[in-house]
């Protein structure tokens, strides 16, 4: 069965993406604002995150309270992502009762309350749950790399914020940057799933048309400069495990060097799943299991690539053997950088990389919730094109193209290294 | 057009079961809208059959299944999977242990081929199992640093003290450490075996097709004196609340659980438990628990209950992360929500409320072809019916406010609680 996309923008400059797939009596909406950590200045950090919380607060039409009551009523699931470059709001329903999520979604667009206790208790929680992250070696190891790789680019903080600002940002702050924000012409609106397009393209219009376009909100521009050589760094917290991560510079995915990257990514550490909702396979044969994990450097190694609006990193997580050191993983880590550098990949590696993408696509296919996703995702930071000529593009990768990218992006002289010391002491 | 709400339900017609003369049953269902297929399933060699002093051996059998065997080496295994994109994994439990696989359509023979070698012919080289051991002493360290983990293995402690669900699957470092080669042979050949093996396959694929492959890579397995899963002694029952705290230093938030029994999955009161539990920790923001716990107090990021029931008696907890200032606040907070749920049972809107989202949510839940294949598991592991998707809505709807309040007061008494927290 084809699967018809339709696009268009809205008067207000509310960009909509429909796609019919008559599968399941299912259909899952998304809305997605080009709001994320990024546009936070010091003493506002995480305000983005608390916005989000605080649109499950209610509005005049729909109370706190009836809004979550009424999507489970109804036999549907929603939630909400905050990420450095965006804010995405979900609702994965039984087609016939998708209505209720679209007059939730153009009512908080311009309505919600942002009522005062309502902040007050929101801040607890808020804090609650950056405590419960800290509690992860990763998440304080995490924070650390990132403060370092950016010092002047709002990639800086962690999406949760810092927690001084946690403790004193004020309703207004919440409310300005909402208001500051949430315009439809700042947002996407993207449905998949059981519906006759015209229909849904009438009814979203008839809902989202009456919200004024905004003004077109102010960007932070503050480009990172070079770095110059590399940093290394240590957290220490509880706990009888080391880790280590390193961290190279990415380039944005709209650049053309992030294919020739994710396929280096996947032959390196396994293919990162951009899916958000069908997990990814094992890399127990890729380049750097056999070299660390085999070789009894490391008990498990991940490679993280995402695509983000501005260049950001790519993270290769290690941890570490009990019976090493961290400086002998790395060593073993280098060793692999180097061989990317200096010999060609083989053919069949990027075949093979092409074919995991290829499955890990089918995987993500199976679900309307995953292609509403994607639908609007790609949007964030290129269009949806990038995402329908994703494997074409990868396809079209070279050896010649993977050693070229290897040698520009592994630098020394512009990673971060970090390690994560154990209260427990580090090796035997 | 719209997609009619019953036909995207599985039922006896579209979903094709058949038992192979060795004992394996194979349960399956096509669905060619993504060309990918789902194999998933169990087998009895759970953590049941675990000495006590080699806990974790089921779990460490399951692991080196597939660090080599007869035909392949670990490398050539997973390169062989990776290759194509496709994954196989398995996991233990207490009663069996499962599998999950997947593919692109085209791979099936290989993924079945995978999955055949490692339950028959597993070599279990000495050297990968000594990386392996490595491997699962740095998974109990870092559990051991999860306030969210330790305070689920101390609740199971607490509940089920003496029995054998009190054992974590995972074992303990010094159960590890024992654990030799020989160990994981002997398991192998006494627990491994196609009687009470059950497989789900769902995707781009025919039935007579899947069930073809079935056949083909594992109808010839044959194990004589495959041994019987130990009875479960009774449990004992709580005789009044027990409390515990584990101390995990330098930990910024602290995980509580707080429950009591629950039933088993095949129980006339699970459908009420199930309802009862969804409002009091689940409908909506975390049910009544959210409410008072996250949304009225803003004491916490999470406040849930949930319910687990399988083969055996189930259980019925609360949990949460909370400052460790909080911890008492808290705990205070639910302990009066399990007193008000059994004392006013749930209203007729509440009812009403859940009643709609069970059922409105069905098709959610069988979106993915993993989705599917758990559901064709979960109706043969308790012996549902086929058309157990179908009836659902009319099981749902049987349930009465009385059903819940005796329920909930069967189960939950607020003076006989378990109570356990990790953290600082």
């Amino acid at each position: 069965m084809k699967n018809t996309l339709t696009q268009t923008t809205l008067s207000n400059g509310l960009k909509v993406l429909l796609k019919e797939i008559h599968t399941a009596p299912i259909i899952s909406s998304w809305l997605w604002y080009r709001v994320g950590s990024r546009d936070e200045v010091q003493g506002r950090t995480g305000v983005s995150h608390w916005v989000e919380h605080m649109q499950f607060k209610g509005t005049p039409q729909f109370p706190a309270n009836i809004l979550d009551k009424a999507i489970s009523r109804e036999g549907g699931t929603w939630n909400a992502f905050t990420y450095i470059d965006w804010t995405a709001y979900f609702e994965t329903m039984p087609a016939d009762k998708m209505d209720l999520a679209l007059r939730l979604e153009s009512d908080r667009m311009l309505n919600s309350r942002f009522d005062a206790s309502e902040v007050a208790s929101e801040r607890t929680v808020i804090i609650s749950e950056r405590e419960g992250n800290e509690n992860e070696p990763l998440f304080i190891l995490g924070e650390a790399i990132q403060q370092t790789a950016f010092r002047v680019h709002p990639y800086h903080h962690e999406v949760i914020g810092d927690m001084a600002d946690l403790h004193s940002m004020t309703r207004d702050d919440l409310y300005d940057h909402y208001r500051a924000f949430y315009v439809p012409n700042n947002a996407v609106m993207a449905v998949a799933g059981d519906f006759d397009t015209q229909s849904m393209l009438a009814r979203i219009k008839e809902l989202f048309e009456p919200v004024s376009a905004g003004n077109e909100p102010v960007r932070l521009a503050r480009e990172e400069p070079p770095q110059n050589g590399e940093v290394r760094l240590s957290v220490e917290g509880p706990g009888a495990t080391s880790y280590v991560q390193v961290c190279y510079r990415f380039p944005s995915a709209s650049h053309p060097d992030f294919f020739p990257l994710s396929v280096l990514d996947s032959l390196l550490a396994g293919p990162s799943n951009l899916n958000m909702f069908s997990g990814g396979i094992s890399n127990k044969t890729s380049r750097l299991y056999r070299a660390l994990v085999d070789k009894e450097f490391v008990v498990s190694v991940h490679g993280g690539a995402q695509a983000t609006i501005d260049p950001f990193l790519y993270t290769i997580t290690m941890t570490i053997h009990p019976r090493r050191k961290p400086e002998e993983a790395l060593a073993a880590l280098d060793q692999e950088i180097r061989r990317v550098k200096a010999e060609k990949v083989m053919k069949e590696e990027i075949t093979r990389a092409i074919k995991q993408a290829r499955a890990l696509f089918a995987y993500g296919s199976e679900n309307i919730t995953n292609q509403g996703f994607w639908l609007g995702y790609a949007e964030m930071f290129a269009d949806y094109n990038w995402f329908e000529t994703y494997l074409e593009k990868l396809s079209a990768v070279t050896a010649k193209d993977i050693q070229r990218v290897a040698n520009e992006y592994f630098q020394p002289q512009s990673r971060v290294v970090g390690t994560y010391i154990p209260a427990q002491g580090v090796g035997v | 057009m719209m997609t009619t709400f019953n036909s995207a339900l599985p039922g006896a017609d579209d979903i094709y079961r058949e038992v192979l003369p060795n004992g394996i049953t194979v349960i399956t269902r096509s669905n060619f809208n993504s060309p990918s297929v789902v194999v998933n399933g169990y087998f009895e060699a759970g953590a049941l059959f675990d000495p006590d002093e080699k806990l974790g051996l089921a779990e460490y059998t399951v692991h080196a299944l597939m660090r080599g065997t007869k035909k392949r080496s670990f490398d050539k295994i997973y390169n062989e999977l990776e290759s194509v994109g496709a994954s196989l994994g398995f996991n233990t439990s207490v009663h069996k242990s499962g599998f999950n696989g997947r593919s692109l359509v085209e791979d099936l023979p290989l993924l079945l081929d995978l999955l055949s070698e490692a339950l028959i012919a597993p070599t279990f080289p000495k050297t990968e199992m000594e990386k392996l051991r490595a491997q699962l002493l740095t998974g109990l360290d870092v559990r051991a640093q999860d306030t969210s983990d330790m305070a689920s293995m101390i609740f199971d402690q607490i509940l089920f003290k003496d029995h054998p669900y009190s054992r974590p699957e995972d074992g303990y470092h010094e159960t590890i450490r024992t654990i030799q080669r020989s160990d994981l042979v002997k398991f192998h050949r006494e627990h491994y075996g196609p009687r009470g093996m059950v497989i789900a396959i769902v995707g781009a694929v025919q039935p007579e097709e899947a069930i073809r492959q079935v056949k083909r890579a594992l109808g010839g397995w044959q194990v004589k004196g495959q041994k019987e899963a130990p009875e479960l002694p009774t449990l004992k029952l709580l005789k009044s609340t027990v409390r515990k705290h584990h101390r995990i230093p330098g930990k910024s938030q602290s995980d509580l659980v707080i429950g009591t029994n629950g039933p088993k999955r095949r129980d006339p009161e699970f459908m009420s438990a199930s309802i009862g539990n969804n409002i009091l920790g689940q409908f909506g923001m975390m049910g009544r628990i959210g409410d008072v716990v996250r949304e009225k107090s803003g004491m916490a990021y999470y406040a849930y209950s949930s319910l687990s029931a399988g083969l055996g008696p189930g259980s019925w907890e609360v949990s949460a992360g909370v400052n460790p200032e909080n911890v008492k606040k808290a705990s205070d907070l639910i302990v009066n929500e399990l007193k008000r749920f059994v004392q006013e049972g749930v209203t007729v809107d509440e009812l009403a409320e859940t009643k709609a989202n069970f059922v409105g949510r069905v098709p959610l839940t069988l979106e993915s072809n993993g989705g599917v294949a758990n559901a064709l598991l979960n109706i043969e592991r308790h012996d549902l019916g086929l058309d157990y998707y179908r009836r659902y809505e009319g099981l749902v709807n049987e349930v009465s406010q009385d059903h819940v309040l005796n329920t909930a007061r069967k189960f939950i008494n607020p003076d006989k609680l378990a109570i356990a927290v990790a953290g600082r």
